[in-house]
């Protein structure tokens, strides 16, 4: 007698079948049907139309039956919400039921029946609930408020809900506690702004008592609560600390790993003087090393945090190296990451056994596997200086295995190696060159290539090898061309007698017979070199090249301090901030680490709190992960990529990118604003003359740039800057500005394809933002976006999105994606593009409001080296809708009062002091909201300079 | 927190699945299908995978992929232990967890899943409970609750629930009182071609059945605590006792679990108790390959080593072996070019030892990769890192219980490279 037996079917037809046993007379036998039922849903067969009869069941003192109509209910209430009602009855009743277990389960099921009027009826019983005598209860009833939330959070705070769970964090029973905390931390998630949980050293020590009694997944509920606090002090620090460090003793992995994140929160904050601070490092090496004896799955999640935790503070597992070590059976996705943390361990004092471990991987019959493990090897004589001979005669041992990947793999390292140690290996090139005719990767040929031509001098037939791959140019890949052409360059450069002919080949071929714009435009440039000046040819192509660090590969600091903060979480797996990929960026208040001080102020004011991501350069844009092995090697043997030059030959780069862009424009086949960079106008007004440049004028946008700006009626625009490089976004570069004409704000946007294959579909996302900003139409890309093409698109913006307080107020966190990935950046608006036209205030309103606003709002700044006098200023301000409503003249000076009004309706009050002859003027804001003063100072500055 | 759970089984049909929130369409699992179509074999399945609205947090376990979806962010381990405890209970209350046991048991192990969690939030998680709240099929009680017509799901709060003491339950009846203690250790360790030891570790747990009536306390000692440096202990265990006396201090829950499991690292001497002496040569223009096997003890403190079984994946060129054990069988499979060889006990005067020949594909170069030998066995009686329990009090309770204590070591994961 299995369960089995309830899925099978008859003929007639299971659902009327069952429709006739559900309402039988006997108990036993609608039982069976109910089971039949739940059977069926749980195979995900569509049993919705038994929904009466189901319910019918529901009146029951069975409470194996009243279960599974429950189970049932959970599942098609929604569908059938008018039916739904029947059911509520029965479950107010059961909320008084004597029996707490089915108090509980009344109320459970509730919250999970998402129906509109279902809900109106739950808060009542809810209330009882979480004030039951019975813990059991309230601690159902504290996950209950949750699920409400979910559903109509509205009702939920109207209701005093939120105020009732809080409570039942100072609850007497621990399980009642962790409950209160996990509901409360769901709900917080949705509502960042919100001071739900709300820490105080109160609370704190009430969630530190019930940690040391509530279940493991309770545990983990207050741990993860209380790595959101910032203690006041260090020593309060520590005893937060000594008060965690026993959950690390824990068999669940889930417990540790979050008790590890507040200990490395907390640290932060401890005095490395301190003999505790020595003791809880040797404290955490332990349970991360237990961590990777666990399953395989636990064990990756495991080894992206001590990845993380490795860069953070490499002294904690310096010493277990060998744990890392991998075992052949070991899967893929652990075999990876433990190679990834070997070499970021790798140190001058083991790195002998990590050469023996990697020469052994390199055998392994895991392809992908070989060739990281090969790659690691190169790592590894970058960062260890002492170690790079030994590694090299490592990789020449690989090659002499012959086997191909192998080869090839290793022959791109030693092209790094020589980078970093340049003139110190080259003997190993004759061997390398007995490999040539094996190479079939485009990357090892391009290598074998930069290596030849990089040594030309040293190379007796040079030439001739460089000759053998001209043969077949047409049919190599990009990367090979470009370098082919610039090895043959080099080779000319080195030894002008012999190889004329060559050179002259292979620049007929690169600008003749080539449809690919880069390897003609780096073909022309070279010849025009040549031509011209062999000499700064020379200077050039020959330039000194900058070495390649070891450091490249890491993460970048203060991401990293972002990311020691989610240790634990999905963050932390995909080692990107969660605002730039939890579902709709719901609401993400970045975290950042405490400061090491003892000062109990600094958290409390925004200006002083460590800000998660440096203010200035504001391109908080998330190098990929993925691999990072191949992109710290990644020469510019790929497409061209803009940023710092990695590259062997950095200068002709640079001069291929200008005149390269240049061309293209030229060529500029595509409708829109080529000639107009700097501002494209919105869609609604007219063109002003100025902006009909020529089109095709690639060289004059230089020099269109000066003159144009500032003529255009209308706010100040910025000059576009690039908002998210081509070298992390997979070669899309986008620069963009933000304006405000006639009322409508728009980020003028220019994409530009950097990398080889053409991108399309096109779409922009804003996170929510202080001011609400939100596209007001889709990012409208009418072509496909080809190689090295620009695109500039104008995106109508309104400020009726979400809000949300960012840090910098004006600080927009943009996600854009196309065919090929979706890309973060974060940019920095002005803030005068939200002030609107009506900001004009009348004088008696002003004098009122200026007087209203209490004096500790005022916030005064200077701004200095302005030239222009009182009217000139008054006129400016005014383009961009700060308007004066009144001057004055005291004592020789001359007194503007100012009014503004910003999109969501706050008014700022300024009163500007301007004295004849001195170019510093004094500005004094007045504001409900003093927050944004700053801000608006900015706006002045950038206006009245600009 | 958790959403939905999907099971799948190896040829990709999802055969159960349960939603603690809202519906989630099962189409969602193509993207698991897609990574599963990546991955040559089931374990290399990556077990994150992010879909354009959803997480799915996988375990692979007995054949069957424990698929979890979450959407908002949820530590994942959390979500992974969560699915370790699931596989966990399954097996307690069906004795195996397989496709057919789970679809024959599909309504209690519905009833489970809806009682482990609550709103994707855990509820009960531990075993002694949810057997109170619904008990596990019997065939004697599937025959009692046809006839009576009661019910498998316990109409009762369980007890300890909501106590200081959450894993046991109360009113536990007994007639003989019993406590048996096994001490596990597994070795894991690479052992480079000249036999020397790259790494080696000891993962050592300690099992318990306890079957004793009351509320007993029980203490465990030590003779030599020192070698526990890094442990994990079941919550039962008093940590600030463990802390300042070296004592396991204890009120266990009823029936069987893991008291504590250590970690022995790489640092302390850990002995090997095995070597493995091989010799396989491939030539480069022979068709013909040599291939020779030889274990014997190490360290083994006087102490038989039971069990013993090599297996090996050798190159692809290798088209079949002849071979000769001394003792116990072998077998190639031609097609998987896997080896293996049950030698059963090793008997220090008369080393087994495997010797022969290999067939290679004629013509081919000879292979690039040495073939590893993944190592089994088992000593009796024998903790290798030397811990040894020293005495088991009870307090609490007035009878006298029935006491043992076991050792074993095995290997873990065993590897010598060739």
């Amino acid at each position: 007698m299995t369960d089995s037996k309830y899925f099978t079917t008859t003929k007639k037809g299971e659902i009327f079948e069952l429709k006739a046993e559900l309402n039988s007379d006997k108990k036993e036998k609608k039982k069976e049907a109910v089971k039949k039922v739940i059977a069926s849903m749980t195979v995900g067969k569509d049993v919705s139309a038994l929904f009466p009869d189901v319910v019918n069941c529901m009146q029951t003192d069975n409470l194996e039956l009243k279960k599974l109509v429950y189970l049932y209910l959970m599942n098609y209430a929604k569908s059938q919400p008018d039916m739904a009602i029947m059911a509520v009855n029965t479950f107010v009743k059961d909320c008084e039921d004597p029996n707490p277990l089915i108090r509980a389960l009344a109320v459970r099921t509730m919250g999970c029946i998402r129906v509109d009027k279902i809900t109106e009826y739950l808060c009542e019983p809810l209330r009882k609930c979480l004030k039951d005598e019975d813990p059991y209860v309230r601690k159902t009833a504290a996950v209950c408020v949750a699920k409400l939330h979910d559903i109509n959070a509205q009702l939920v705070e109207d209701q005093g809900f939120l105020d009732t769970l809080k409570d039942l964090i100072s609850d007497s029973n621990p399980m009642v506690v962790a409950n209160a905390v996990a509901a409360l931390s769901e709900i917080a998630e949705s509502h960042p702004s919100s001071n739900l949980l709300d820490l105080n050293p109160q609370s704190i020590n009430k969630l530190l008592t019930a940690l040391n009694e509530c279940t493991e997944w309770g545990q983990i509920f207050i741990l993860d609560c209380l790595a959101n606090y910032t203690p006041k002090d260090d020593r309060e620090a520590q005893s937060i600390c000594e008060r965690v460090t026993p959950r690390l003793s824990h068999a669940n992995s889930a417990v540790v790993l979050s008790a590890v994140k507040v200990l490395m929160k907390f640290m932060e904050m401890l005095s490395k003087d301190l003999d505790y601070y020595g003791t809880l490092l040797k404290k955490l090496a332990p349970p991360l090393v237990t961590l990777l004896s666990a399953e395989p799955e636990l064990q990756y999640v495991a080894l992206r945090n001590i990845n993380l935790i490795v860069q953070k503070r490499p002294e904690i597992l310096k010493h277990e190296m060998k744990v890392f070590f991998v075992k052949y059976n070991d899967p893929i996705y652990v075999k990876l990451e433990k190679l990834d943390i070997m070499i970021r361990l790798a140190s001058q004092a083991n790195i002998a056994q990590v050469l023996a471990e990697l020469k052994e991987y390199a055998t392994e019959v895991d392809v992908d596997f070989v060739r990281k493990a090969v790659r690691a090897i190169g790592r590894c004589a970058i960062k260890v200086e002492q170690s790079a001979e030994r590694c090299v005669s490592t990789l020449l041992d690989l090659i002499q295995t012959k086997v191909n990947y192998v080869v090839q793999e290793a022959i791109v390292v030693i092209k790094d190696i020589f980078r970093k140690y340049p003139n110190k290996y080259e003997s190993v090139i004759a061997t390398l060159c007995e490999n040539l005719d094996s190479l079939d990767e485009p990357e090892a040929r391009a290598a074998m290539i930069w290596i030849v031509g990089e040594y030309a001098e040293r190379i007796d037939n040079a030439d001739e090898l460089l000759e053998s791959f001209l043969e077949g140019f047409h049919d190599e890949s990009t990367q090979v061309q470009l370098q082919l052409l610039t090895a043959i360059v080099k080779l000319f450069l080195k030894k002008p007698t012999e190889t004329q002919e060559l050179v002259q080949q292979v620049l007929s071929l690169a600008t003749q017979d080539s449809d690919n714009p880069d390897l003609r435009d780096r073909g022309y440039i070279y010849w025009r070199l040549l031509s011209t000046d062999p000499v700064a040819a020379k200077e050039v192509v020959l330039a000194e090249k900058p070495l390649i660090s070891e450091e490249t590969d890491l993460i970048e600091p203060t991401l990293l301090d972002e990311l020691i903060c989610y240790i634990g979480t999905l963050a932390s797996v995909y080692h990107k901030p969660p605002s730039a990929f939890v579902e709709g960026g719901r609401g993400v208040v970045h975290k950042s680490l405490p400061p090491r001080t003892a000062s109990s102020e600094s958290t409390e004011s925004p200006e002083t709190a460590p800000a998660g991501a440096p203010p200035g350069e504001q391109l908080d844009v998330i190098p990929t992960q993925g691999d990072l092995l191949g992109d710290l090697l990644n020469l510019d043997l790929g497409p061209p990529v803009s940023g710092p030059p990695l590259a062997t030959s950095s200068v002709q780069m640079g001069a291929v990118d200008l005149l390269g862009s240049g061309l293209d424009s030229l060529m500029g086949d595509e409708p829109e604003g080529i000639g107009t960079p700097n501002f494209v106008s919105p869609p609604a007004t007219a063109v002003p003359a100025n902006l009909g440049a020529p089109m095709g004028s690639g060289l004059s946008d230089l020099f269109d740039l000066t003159s144009g700006v500032g003529t255009l009626s209308g706010s100040y625009v910025a000059p576009k800057a690039v908002w998210l490089p081509a070298m992390k976004a997979k070669g899309l570069e986008i620069s963009g500005t933000f304006t405000r004409q006639v009322g409508s704000i728009s980020m003028d946007l220019q994409l530009t394809n950097k990398a080889l294959q053409v991108m399309t579909d096109f779409a922009i996302q804003f996170n929510r933002n202080s001011f609400g900003l939100a596209p007001a139409a889709p990012l409208q890309v009418h072509a496909p976006l080809s190689p090295n093409q620009t695109v500039e698109i104008s995106l109508p913006l309104n400020t009726v999105g979400s809000v949300m307080k960012m840090e910098p107020l004006n600080n927009l966190q943009v996600a854009v994606k196309n065919n090929i990935d979706v890309f973060y950046f974060s940019t920095l608006y002005p803030l005068h593009i939200l002030f609107v036209e009506d900001g004009k205030m009348d004088r008696q309103m002003f004098l009122a409001t200026w007087k209203d606003i209490p004096n500790e709002n005022e916030a005064q700044f200077q701004i200095r080296d302005c030239p222009l006098n009182a009217e000139a200023v008054s006129s400016r301000l005014q383009s961009s809708n700060i308007f004066t409503v009144a001057k004055r003249n005291v004592e020789g000076q001359d007194m503007l009062y100012q009014s503004l009004k910003l999109t969501n309706g706050i008014w700022v009050l300024a009163e500007l002091r301007i004295q004849p002859g001195n170019p510093s003027f004094m500005l004094s804001l007045k504001c409900r909201a003093p927050e944004v003063s700053q801000h608006v100072y900015q706006a002045y500055e950038t206006i009245l300079k600009n | 927190m958790i959403h939905s759970l999907f099971l799948i089984n190896s040829s990709g049909d999802i055969f159960l699945e349960k939603h603690w929130k809202s519906v989630v369409s099962r189409s969602v699992c193509d993207y698991f299908f897609e990574a599963q179509e990546r991955a040559t074999e089931a374990e290399n399945v990556p077990p994150v995978i992010s879909t354009p609205h959803h997480y799915l947090l996988s375990v692979y376990r007995h054949k069957i992929f424990f698929v979890a979806v979450i959407q908002t962010e949820v530590p994942p381990l959390f979500v992974i232990e969560f699915l370790h405890r699931v596989v966990d209970t399954f097996q307690d209350y069906f004795g195996v967890c397989s496709e057919p046991v789970i679809k024959d048991n599909v309504v209690v192990v519905y009833e489970v899943l809806e009682e482990m969690l609550d709103n994707g939030f855990p509820l009960a998680t531990e075993s002694n409970i949810l057997k109170e709240l619904i008990k596990p099929p019997t065939i004697l009680r599937t025959v009692v609750n046809t006839i009576t017509g009661s019910t498998n799901v316990g109409d009762q709060l369980p007890t300890g629930q909501l106590s200081v003491v959450p894993w046991r339950r109360t009113g536990v009846k007994y007639t003989n009182n019993e406590a048996y203690f096994d001490v596990i250790e597994e070795i894991d360790a690479i052992i480079d071609k000249s036999g020397s030891t790259v790494t080696a570790e000891i993962q050592g747990v300690i099992d318990a059945c306890v079957k004793l009536a009351g509320m007993p306390d029980l203490t465990l000692s030590f003779m030599n605590p020192r070698l526990l440096d890094d442990v994990s202990f079941h919550p039962c265990v008093r940590f600030k006792r463990w802390e300042s006396e070296r004592i396991l201090s204890f009120i266990p829950p009823d029936g069987n679990f893991r008291l504590l499991s250590y970690h022995v690292s790489a640092q302390n001497l850990v002995a090997i108790p095995v070597y493995v002496k091989h010799n396989i040569s491939f030539r480069d223009s022979s068709s013909l390959g040599r291939f020779e096997i030889t274990v014997g003890p190490k360290q083994t403190m006087g102490k038989t080593i039971e069990g013993v079984t090599l297996s090996s994946q050798m190159p692809r060129g290798v088209l079949n072996m002849s071979l000769t054990p001394s003792q116990g069988t072998h077998t190639f499979d031609p097609v998987t070019k896997m080896l293996s060889w049950d030698v059963g006990k090793i008997n220090p005067q008369k080393l087994p030892s495997l010797k022969g020949t290999m067939s290679l594909q004629a013509g081919a170069s000879k292979p690039d990769e040495n073939p590893t030998i993944n190592l089994q066995f088992k000593i009796q009686q024998l903790a290798i890192s030397g811990l040894k329990v020293n005495r088991l009090d009870m307090y609490g309770e007035k009878y006298k219980p029935f006491k043992g204590i076991k050792y074993m070591t095995k290997a873990g994961k065993f590897q010598v490279r060739t």
